[in-house]
Order: structure tokens, then sequence, then C-alpha cells
């Protein structure tokens, strides 16, 4: 123990004589697991929110398509799936999207049964009536209105409509209402066009669980021109989104793994002779084998635990405290209505540790190997070079 | 042998933060944090929601789950998917495919 706690002080004093160097890798090293720890973080923190938080979305939604396009879907459709059993409350939904060309940004809009309900994170309530609507924060922001303000619209018709705002949705429920706006259903009708006896699609509850494939499956067969989407697959597509082959996850990976295979190979190809010959000194003044293995084992260690630590929490910092400022931005694309990232913290175990076992693990051995090389061959000979 | 016991030190300080922060994680899981969870499920409900509004350039990459799988292709025939959030999207494939 006081052994290795020697060998420890004697890499330290090693590292801080060429503390640029050590400084410059830990530095990089640590930028590289800081990306990965907040792509991960992120990503885990965005798929378990849609798996508690979508819990709550409608069992099945039944669309229609034609021509390979989402269409409208009859009403009519809606009593048909009623009558299948094990089927509860079947209602057609009317939704759409809107575009704004002086904010230049896409709404989405969504209508409701007209009940004046008031829900824990809306300050206000919803449209009772058709003049009335409830908007995202994302909403409220960009066209400066509050609860009880006003929001002028331009309906199919090409004419103005002015709406009294009765609610905004809190900033807590962004990620979810950024850029939504509440009408009647009446309302969406009118302000869409849409035919009638059309709606957007229907969202179908099924009492049992376990029969909610079958109950798709049903649907399917007796509405072939229908696409039922079941809550699995809104579960499952963010699974699907945010997993290691999404995009942005393969694009970090690459970038972070090409930069590591780098720093690797520069360590696997060879030391420098300054290093080569604090080896051949070492071994020269009575050192074993061992010792040199040790001393460069505790080098490689101290470098990546510290950079590998650092890293991660400063992923976990930037993630959960600072809203993943730094990956927005990557994140954004086109949208102009952007939700603030209000993410439950999550630390996942499993996530620390195989991040641990790809940093630090290949960096100590890419520290060791070529020690080893060195180590084995006579004083004089590394001295001589 | 100080140098070595600063450096132990100093890692386990940051063990330590690490720890904090995964407790912080199932902290997260407290009532207080559940109320807030059951708001955000009820508002779902309630909605009906499907999707997260993280992309509203597009229909297929605000409500990704409510698109297919040729949706980003189909403005017009051969036409290339040309929005920034469909490099970060990955494919979405038809209702009942097991090759999601």
């Amino acid at each position: 123990m006081i052994k290795h706690l020697k060998i420890i002080d004697y890499a330290l004093a090693s590292l801080l004589r060429r503390k640029y160097k050590s400084l410059a890798i830990i530095t990089a090293f640590t930028v590289v697991v800081t990306a990965l720890a907040s792509i991960l973080l992120f990503t885990g923190a965005l798929k378990q929110e849609a798996e508690l938080i979508l819990a709550g979305a409608p069992d099945l939604i039944v669309q229609r398509t034609a021509g390979g396009r989402h269409d409208l879907v009859p009403v009519a459709y809606a009593d048909r799936i009623r009558d299948i059993p094990g089927i509860g409350l079947v209602v057609p939904r009317y939704w759409g999207y809107y575009y704004d060309p002086l904010t230049e940004a896409n709404y989405t809009i969504l209508g409701t049964d007209g009940k004046a309900e008031r829900l824990e994170l809306l300050e206000g309530r919803l449209p009772e009536k058709d003049g009335e609507c409830a908007v995202g924060a994302g909403i409220a922001e960009m066209q400066r209105t509050v609860s009880g303000g006003e929001l002028i619209l331009v309906d199919s018709s090409n004419t103005g409509v002015l709406y009294e705002v009765v609610g905004v949705f809190r900033a807590a429920s962004s990620l979810l209402t950024n850029d939504l706006i509440v009408l009647t259903d009446n309302e969406v009708i009118r302000f869409f066009g849409l035919p009638s006896g059309k709606a957007t699609d229907i969202s179908v509850q099924v009492y049992n669980r376990e029969e909610l494939q079958t109950a798709a499956a049903k649907v399917k067969r007796m509405l072939p021109d229908t696409r039922p989407i079941t809550r699995t697959e809104l579960v499952r597509t963010y699974e699907m989104v945010f997993n290691w082959r999404s995009g942005m996850l393969l694009t970090v990976f690459s970038a972070a793994v090409i930069a590591f295979c780098i720093l690797a190979w520069d360590k696997a190809t060879g030391i420098s002779a300054d290093e080569k010959r604090e080896i051949g000194i070492l071994k020269a003044v009575g050192w074993d084998t061992s010792d040199v293995l040790a001393l460069k084992f505790w080098e490689g260690l101290i470098i990546a635990l510290t950079a590998f630590l650092l890293g991660t929490i400063a992923g976990f910092v930037h993630i959960f405290f600072f809203k993943a400022f730094l990956l927005a931005p990557v994140i954004k694309g086109w949208s102009i209505v952007f939700p603030d990232f209000h993410l439950a913290p999550h630390l996942d175990p499993y996530l620390v540790f195989t991040l641990g076992f790809l940093t630090v693990a290949p960096y100590v051995a890419s520290t060791v190997i070529p020690a080893w090389k060195t180590a084995v061959t006579d004083p004089e000979t590394i001295m001589r070079g | 042998m100080v140098k070595s016991k600063i450096f132990i030190g100093i890692t386990l300080g940051e063990i330590l933060l690490l720890s904090l922060f995964f407790l912080l994680s199932h902290a997260a899981r407290l009532p207080g944090r559940e109320g807030e969870l059951q708001a955000r499920r009820e508002l779902v409900q309630r909605l009906g929601l499907t999707d997260f509004a993280i992309w509203t350039e597009a229909r297929y990459t605000r409500h990704p789950s409510q698109t297919d799988f040729f949706s980003p292709f189909q403005d017009f025939p051969s036409s290339l998917e040309h929005f920034p959030a469909g490099s970060i999207i990955a494919p979405v494939l038809p209702s009942g495919s097991d090759r999601r």
C-alpha cells in the first residue's frame, strides 16, 4: 500500500514535470467525455420522460391513409370502431399545423371538447367558447401575449381571427406544449375549413392493455385504409429517436471515437525519447519491471480517471443544471419555437460504468503496453537510444 | 506522500459529487417530483398528446410517432429529405414492423 502511494507520488511528480502536456491531454479527454456524457444523459432523460409521460397518451390512434399519405378520417369510422368488443371511449380528434408568416414559425393547433377545465400546468383554463384559446409558453413569448391577452391567426379563408387567450401552459410543460394552440373542436373545424363529417384522426381507449395489439389488428382488418398506432409504438418511437443508432448519437460518438483513436494510436505507437530514458534510468537505479509498469499504470489512471470523473460531472451539470445549452442549438435544427428542457435528473449507474470502462480502460492499456515493451529491454540499450 | 493524498482526496471528492448526483436523480422519483410528473401525465391524457414539441419544422419531425416511414420524402417523387432534424431523428418504421 505504502509502496503504491509512493509510486502515485512519483507518477504525480512526473506528470507535473510535463504539466502542459498533461494538462492538454486531461482537457481534451475531459471535453470528449463531457460530450459523450451530455449526449447519453440527455437522450437517457428524454427516453425516460417519454416512457413516464406518454403513459397517459391515447391507447390507440387511428389514422386514415390515402396514396400513402395521412388523410382525414370519416367520423363514421368512430362508430364502427366502437362496436369492437373491449373498446371504450372513441373520440375523433381535430388538429393540424399552422404557419405564422410574421414569426416564420410553425404552430400545432389542437381541438378540445370545450370543457373549461383547469389543469395544474395551465395558468388559466382550457377554451370553452369558439373565440377562446389556450397557448403554450413558447407561443405566448413569441406573440407577446399573456393569459387574458389576445392572439390573431389567419384562417383557411385568409381571414384574420381574434382569439382571447384564456390560458397559458406553464414552462414546466413546454416539452409537450411549447408550440400548442388549443381551441374548441368546432373552432378547429371552422379554422381549417375541414369538410363536415371528417376528423384528423380518432383516439381509441382499449380497456385491457394486453389486448392493444389485437384491437389494432381488428381495426386494421375492419377498416383496411386505416393505420392504427398503439401507445407502445409512441414510446418505442422515442426510444428509437434517442437510442445509440440515432444520428445525433452516432455523429458525436464517431467524432469522439476518432479523437480517442488518434490519442490511443499516438500513445500505442511508442513513447517519447524522454519517457524511454526515464524508464531506463529507473531500471538502472534498481526499479523492477513491475514497478515501472505500476508507475505507468498510475500515470494513465490519474489522467483517465480525472478526465472521466470531471467529464461526467460536467455532462450532468450541463444537461440538468444548465438545460443542455450547448446541445440545444444542435438539436434545434430549423425549429423557431424551441422548448426549454426541464428534464428530471437521471443518472443511470450502468451508463456511468459503461462510459468509465470505455474511456479509462483503453487509455490505461495504451499507456502501459508501450511502457512494458520498453521496460523489458536492457536499461543500457534504452539509454543509448 | 502529500501529492498522492491530495490526488486521492480530490478523486474521492469527485466520486462523492457523482454519488450526490445519483441520489438527486433518485430523489427525482420522490413524492414532490411524482406530483410534477403526474401533472404532465394529466396534461397528456386530457389533451391526447402524442409527441414532444421539440422539432416544429416539419410534420414528421413535430410528430415522429404519427408519421410514416416515407413522409420525409413524399413531397414530390424522388424528393430528398432536407430538414436538419432529419439527421438527428432515426427513421420511424411503419406500425406493425418488427424492424424497429
